[in-house]
């Protein structure tokens, strides 16, 4: 027992957890900007704007997480030259953040779209019939039963990006938690069972809390009809 | 049926006038941001026909997409079969009347949806080929994304069970037979067809997390390409013709589990679309696909994105 804590020490899981932590926390900010943009893209009435909202979200969204991943590192680091750092490792790190908020953004964009689509047509008939006009109608009565009804779905894409942040491997980050398991199987296989359950709890305790607490968020906050 | 109803009402002339001004200008914006990718392409020499023309030749075909494309059929189709045993076996265990076998299927479960796919894969890839069996990445490959999606399957199962109408029950107790035969023989076959569209949504899934397979060198199409692409000095292009055909082959099977749940919302009606309600949301390499237009009543924390005949209820 002992052995094996010097072994997470040596290792340093913490830190690697910490690593996927950023990631997932960067990734979140951005692909929740992007996506309430291309959100908006899509809901607009304006026909080419829509086009490209809706062409985005079809791209990525079938497309695998993997092949953006490779994608950054092979193609717009190592082809195109985008550089996001002069040091190595903050440079992967940024590449990976992108990767994984240019993918996620297409489910944050899709999320948001389905909470405005939780809102019965009869509240906007309501909206205009006491004499609102666009804006006020969606700023006071739309938009606000929309995030309500959007709050489930984000969570979830958070749940699903916090353990997405593992591809990052596929970009080169070295120090996030599947990288480090995998370096930590192949030098100590004698506990690789221990090291997989350590990483694997790492995860159920990371992600639990955030999927109770969305679910009951969207629970007391539903708009009751 | 859109959006858009909700927030705008039919333009008027001067909305119209507005609106061609913004599809102008979004025009132009979405053409620049465009031409300003293709000129970073040119500058860089990406643009070159013969890099191109190397990514999509009878070479290429052969030797890298269609033996990589076949490899990853293999372990998706493997673990879409799989996933449904095992979440079958779980969903019904999770309906189970003993408390016991209730809690242990609940928390394989919910620990199998919690830990991402890819620890999963390098686990049994490295357990694997340290016991010596051979092919270790596919059977990685598999066996994690049998894990992960059964887990998601048996949460279908269990919300499908849950969606059908309680007369479903109450009628099958009262001609006699047991809470099991009624699980067996009545619930879980309704339940099942009502989860068809979703779980051919799943299957996109499956496929999209197969190519997690290239970080632990399982010879799919992802890593083909890449091996391609380093060959012949043209991993953008290698890598754009992989991505277009996981695009097309996924987005294929979107629109058909599309499809079958507006059929099946005809001939079912409420019950099937209710069944088949849970969006299996929390995907990893996933996320699902969390706008299906089926997706209605959901249960736990699956994605709730109701459309407008459905509106997601709480209650």
């Amino acid at each position: 027992m002992q052995e094996y804590l010097d072994i997470v020490r040596q290792y340093d899981v913490l830190g690697a957890f910490w690593v996927n932590i950023q990631l997932a926390f960067w990734a979140a900010m951005l692909s929740l900007a992007l996506g309430s943009v291309l959100a908006l893209f899509r809901i607009s009435p304006i026909g080419s704007l829509q086009w490209a909202g809706s062409a985005y979200v079809t791209v990525f969204r079938n497309m695998p997480l993997t092949i953006i991943m490779v994608f950054m590192v092979l193609g717009a680091w190592g082809q195109l030259e985008l550089s996001l750092s002069t040091d190595f490792n903050t440079n992967f790190f940024w590449l990976a953040v992108i990767g994984l908020s240019v993918y996620h953004a297409a489910f944050v964009c899709e999320a948001i779209r389905s909470g405005v689509n939780t809102v019965p047509i009869g509240q906007a008939e309501a909206a205009r019939s006491i004499g609102l006009s666009f804006l006020p109608a969606a700023r006071l009565v739309i938009l606000p039963q929309a995030f309500r009804g959007a709050i489930a779905p984000l969570g979830n894409v958070l749940i699903a990006l916090i353990k997405n942040t593992t591809v990052a491997a596929a970009a080169s980050v070295a120090t996030e938690t599947s990288s480090v398991m995998k370096t930590m199987i192949e030098f100590r296989s004698d506990y690789i069972y221990a090291i997989f359950f350590t990483f694997a709890i790492g995860y159920v305790i990371l992600v639990t809390p955030i999927g109770l607490l969305t679910t009951s968020l969207s629970r007391s906050l539903a708009v009751s009809r | 049926m859109s959006a858009q109803s909700v927030l705008f009402d039919a333009p008027g002339p001067r909305a119209r006038r507005r609106i061609l001004l913004g599809n102008v200008v979004g025009a132009v914006v979405v053409a620049g941001v465009a031409a300003l990718v293709l000129l970073r392409l040119a500058d860089r020499g990406q643009l070159d026909p013969t890099l191109w023309l190397h990514a999509v030749d009878a070479d290429a075909w052969r030797y890298y997409y269609w033996p990589g494309f076949l490899n990853t059929v293999r372990a998706a189709a493997l673990a879409i079969v799989g996933a449904m045993i095992f979440g079958l076996l779980f969903g019904v265990g999770r309906l189970s009347s003993l408390l016991l076998v209730r809690t242990v299927c609940g928390t394989v479960v919910e620990f199998f949806r919690a830990v991402p796919v890819l620890l999963m894969m390098v686990f049994f890839w490295l357990l694997l080929a340290n016991g010596g069996v051979e092919n270790s990445s596919f059977w990685g490959v598999v066996i994690a994304l049998v894990l992960y999606n059964g887990a998601v399957v048996a949460e279908l199962v269990r919300s499908g069970v849950h969606g059908l109408p309680g007369g479903q029950r109450e009628a099958a107790l009262s001609v006699g037979l047991t809470r099991g035969q009624s699980l067996r023989s009545v619930e879980v076959p309704q339940a099942l067809v009502a989860m068809l569209p979703a779980l051919v949504s799943q299957l996109v899934v499956v496929l999209k997390d197969s190519a997690l397979g290239a970080i632990i060198s399982y010879r799919e199409l992802l890593q083909n390409a890449r091996q391609l692409g380093a060959g012949e000095g043209n991993i953008l292009q290698a890598l754009a013709v992989a991505a277009v055909l996981f695009i097309l082959i996924n987005y294929g099977l979107s629109k058909l589990a599309e499809r079958l749940s507006r059929s099946m919302r005809r001939t079912s009606g409420k019950t099937g679309t209710m069944a088949a309600g849970l969006d299996a949301g929390v995907g990893t390499g996933a996320t699902a696909v969390a706008a299906g237009p089926a997706t209605g009543v959901e249960e736990g924390p699956g994605a709730g994105t109701g459309d407008r005949d459905h509106p997601t209820r709480w209650s």
